[in-house]
């Protein structure tokens, strides 16, 4: 039992923080996009004038 | 408004800029006094190449603060400074990239209000995700044998997630039930919305009682597997609609308006007022309905009424909005805004069209107006029997009926009828084909009557030459002539002619192109004309009958000062596979019909061309109209199929529809699907995928029909427990979904042959 009382909430916390992670992705715009991600992995990134917003 | 008055002062004033650059900043959008944002659509961003290409040199550019591409909708955000760059720079830089682009209209930029529902769908996904997987975890060391106090507080732990979950993740069904029954329907959320309601309030009891059964994970991962299909039927339609408000965004949607002092003002279409005097170039549309003052010009009204021969106007004469001008620049003046003209009143048409419409019922909702009605009753029915069985443990019976009710629940088909509808409208969209609506397939599947319009639905809209007896001399002064004019016939000539071999092309001066007749020219000091027969043949030798034209073939005269005359043959031109898809059609067993507002000769030349034996000419919009709802009062399926504004109502009328996506903005919003390319192969591919994905719905049906038969008996008899109806639930699910996916693999008939 009390296993249960420790790890229960860190069980639940750590999902919660998935759930938060979740929703910032959303309402950062990166399901906007999905296409233009899949493609976006292929340039370098090391480009010192590219001002993508 | 603070922002706009210190805009004016700080912006340079309209007359300084050129029209170009008026056009693009009507386009663009203030976000503070100092920044612009405008939006391109770039149809030719294919990669992460041209994306990159496209941010790097536009940033690059000065007073550039942020360029975004992106790349499923192909459009580009750039926010810039007006002082320091402008429009134009951003849209020549992308000329000078190479990519086509266009500016998007402000009014279209509303797909923000798609992004923000699915985004919502997305977040109660998330949620429900997230509280299922928990709950889930929970629940397995429940079955697993847990002692009754690490069960009850389990349970309690799992009400505490499972409730707020679901009261944030059920909306979407709660509202859709609740407006349902508002309007005394059933619907598939009304099942739904009280089987999860029900199992949660039967739960919670349970777990306050400490009870061994609560069906939280169930309730919970219904509405997940539920709210997968409804962010996948979200995302199909949002991308078809997008696809086609771009169109809709293609076109100008403004005039240059010429002030009292003789300056002119680029302004949108929505500002001009009745009075307003507005200069319409060759090649433009007419935005809104008007009358001619000054000097005519040669019109095309193909879209307005579906004529294919272009007219002459004269000063004075009425001009509807979405006429295309062709020869000279008009001048009109607007006797109506643009909401009140002539589109107005075919836009009120198709409303009224529309409403009949509404009333289809999606065979999902046809199933579940059958299902839930049989379900509540088996429910009741096994309540009131364990109630007597049970001689009075009502608590008993209530588990019994609740569990008939979460075993019952169409989740299945809730998961299982977008998934084939993804699939098959994933299918279309690489053959070309936009379906905007799910429904659509299941409509276009029970046609069996297609109607098409002629001008540039069965046709290209457009002259091409057919026949000539024009020798090289000739046809390079005829080229060098239909080079300095827009109209179609002259268009013609001219690609006609760039399929031979070059000649030296003649000098030309006094070029003179009159409306309705011709053009007129002087090589060597000679008169030629390029034109109208008779107008073109009075300045010849002499006019022989060089050849005879059949009465759907316009035909056009070159000819040259006391000279030799040669003439040219023009048709209306078909689609590649127009006559290939009528066959198929047909072949299929369809009826195949023309409904057109030209002239008689030319529909019925089309139509045998075609071996169409229904056809019908000169007709208006409210004939067309007529004509499909007769079609349907005989208990006929019309599939529609046209371009025009005056196809407009039909389609709105038709059981199914679909546009060219070549035709006007009103024919492509009010069509269920959109060829994008200039095949007339998509309908016979969309009908195809239209029967597959029918049978697939009908098949899942079944399938879920099936479970049911056997998990019913289950529940009445009271042996269900959670662990069985999550298992059942999932197993059925998966067993739908692999069922739908089977259509992806499933190839359509290849693409139709070209026919030239």
């Amino acid at each position: 039992m009390n296993q249960i009382v420790i790890l229960l909430p860190i069980a639940l916390f750590l999902g919660f923080l998935g759930l938060l992670a979740f929703i910032w992705s959303i309402n950062t715009g990166q399901y906007d996009d999905m296409q233009g991600a899949a493609e976006r992995i292929l340039l370098d990134e090391n480009e010192e004038d590219n001002k993508g917003a | 408004m603070a922002i706009e008055a210190s805009l004016n002062d700080n912006f340079p004033r309209a007359s300084e800029q050129s029209l170009d650059d008026q056009r693009l900043r009507a386009a663009s959008r203030i976000i503070d006094s100092k920044t612009l944002q405008t939006e391109f659509h770039v149809p030719e961003m294919h990669c992460a190449g041209c994306v990159r290409r496209i941010e790097r040199e536009l940033a690059k550019l000065n007073g550039v603060i942020s360029v975004r591409a992106n790349l499923s909708t192909r459009r580009v955000r750039v926010l810039w400074e007006h002082k320091k760059t402008s429009a134009t720079a951003l849209s020549a830089e992308l000329d000078r990239q190479g990519f086509a682009h266009m500016p998007l209209q402000l009014g279209a930029l509303s797909a923000d209000e798609d992004d923000n529902l699915l985004r919502h769908l997305l977040l109660c996904l998330g949620v429900a995700g997230f509280a299922a997987a928990n709950v889930m975890l929970l629940s397995v060391s429940v079955w697993s044998g847990a002692d009754a106090e690490t069960r009850d507080l389990f349970h309690l732990i799992s009400g505490l997630i499972a409730i707020p979950a679901s009261a944030f993740s059920g909306r979407p069904f709660f509202a859709s039930a609740a407006n349902a029954l508002a309007h005394g329907r059933l619907n598939m959320d009304v099942p739904i919305s009280l089987a999860i309601t029900l199992a949660l309030a039967m739960s919670i009891w349970e777990s306050l009682q400490g009870g061994q059964h609560a069906y939280f994970d169930a309730a919970l991962m219904l509405l997940f597997f539920l709210l997968i299909g409804r962010a996948l039927d979200h995302m199909m339609r949002t991308r078809a609609r997008n696809a086609v408000k771009l169109l809709a965004s293609l076109a100008a949607k403004g005039a240059v308006r010429i002030a009292q002092d003789g300056s002119q003002h680029y302004v949108p279409a929505a500002e001009i007022k009745p009075g307003d005097r507005l200069q319409v170039a060759a090649g433009e549309r007419v935005p809104v309905d008007g009358i001619v003052r000054g000097a005519g010009s040669d019109i095309d009204r193909s879209l307005v009424t579906g004529e294919s021969a272009s007219f002459t106007i004269e000063d004075g004469a009425a001009i509807e909005a979405g006429t295309l001008n062709l020869t000279r620049p008009l001048i009109i003046e607007a006797t109506k805004t643009a909401d009140q003209s002539f589109l107005a009143e075919v836009i009120a048409m198709m409303e009224a069209a529309e409403n009949g419409k509404a009333r289809y019922m999606r065979i999902a909702d046809r199933a579940a107006s059958i299902y839930a009605p049989a379900v509540h009753l088996l429910a009741l029915t096994s309540f009131l029997a364990w109630l007597i069985a049970s001689q009075g443990d009502w608590h008993m019976s209530a588990y019994v009926a609740i569990s008939v009710l979460i075993i019952t629940c169409p989740c299945a088909l809730g998961l299982a009828v977008p998934i084939v509808h993804v699939v098959g409208a994933g299918r279309l969209f690489d053959h070309g084909v936009l379906i905007k609506d799910g429904s659509a397939f299941e409509r276009l599947a029970e046609v069996d009557t297609v109607v098409f319009d002629k001008t540039g639905t069965l046709t290209k809209g457009e002259l091409c030459v057919v026949e000539t007896n024009a020798d090289a001399d000739q046809l390079a002064l005829a080229s060098a002539l239909a080079q300095t004019s827009r109209h179609p016939a002259a268009r013609a000539i001219a690609a006609f002619s760039k399929d031979t071999p070059a000649q030296a092309v003649p000098t030309l001066s006094d070029i003179e192109e009159h409306p309705g007749l011709g053009i007129e020219a002087r090589v060597n000091g000679r008169i030629v004309r390029l034109g109208r027969p008779s107008w073109a043949g009075s300045i010849a030798a002499d006019a022989p009958a060089v050849l005879v034209v059949p009465p759907a073939l316009s035909a056009v005269w070159l000819a040259e000062e006391n000279g030799g005359v040669a003439a040219f043959a023009m048709i209306d031109e078909l689609r590649p596979a127009a006559s290939t898809a009528v066959r198929q059609l047909q072949a299929a067993g369809l009826d195949v019909q023309i409904l057109s507002g030209d002239t008689f000769a030319v529909v019925r030349e089309t139509a045998e061309r075609l071996g169409i034996k229904t056809s019908f000419a000169d007709l208006r919009p409210a004939d067309k109209i007529t004509h499909v709802e007769k079609l349907q009062s005989e208990g006929r399926r019309v599939l529609m199929v046209g371009d025009g504004l005056n196809d407009a109502p039909a389609l709105a009328a038709g059981h199914a529809s679909m546009a060219p996506s070549s035709g006007s903005d009103v024919g492509r919003q009010a069509a269920d699907f959109v060829l994008t390319g200039s095949s007339l192969s998509g309908v016979v591919i969309s009908r195809d995928t239209a029967r597959q994905t029918d049978r697939l719905v009908k098949q899942n049906i079944a399938i879920a029909i099936a479970y049911n038969c056997i998990a019913v008996p289950l529940a009445c008899a009271g042996l269900v427990t959670p662990l069985i109806a999550a298992i059942a639930m999932s197993a059925s699910s998966i067993l739908v979904v692999a069922n739908s996916i089977r259509l992806r693999f499933n190839n359509p008939r290849q693409p139709l042959e070209t026919e030239t």
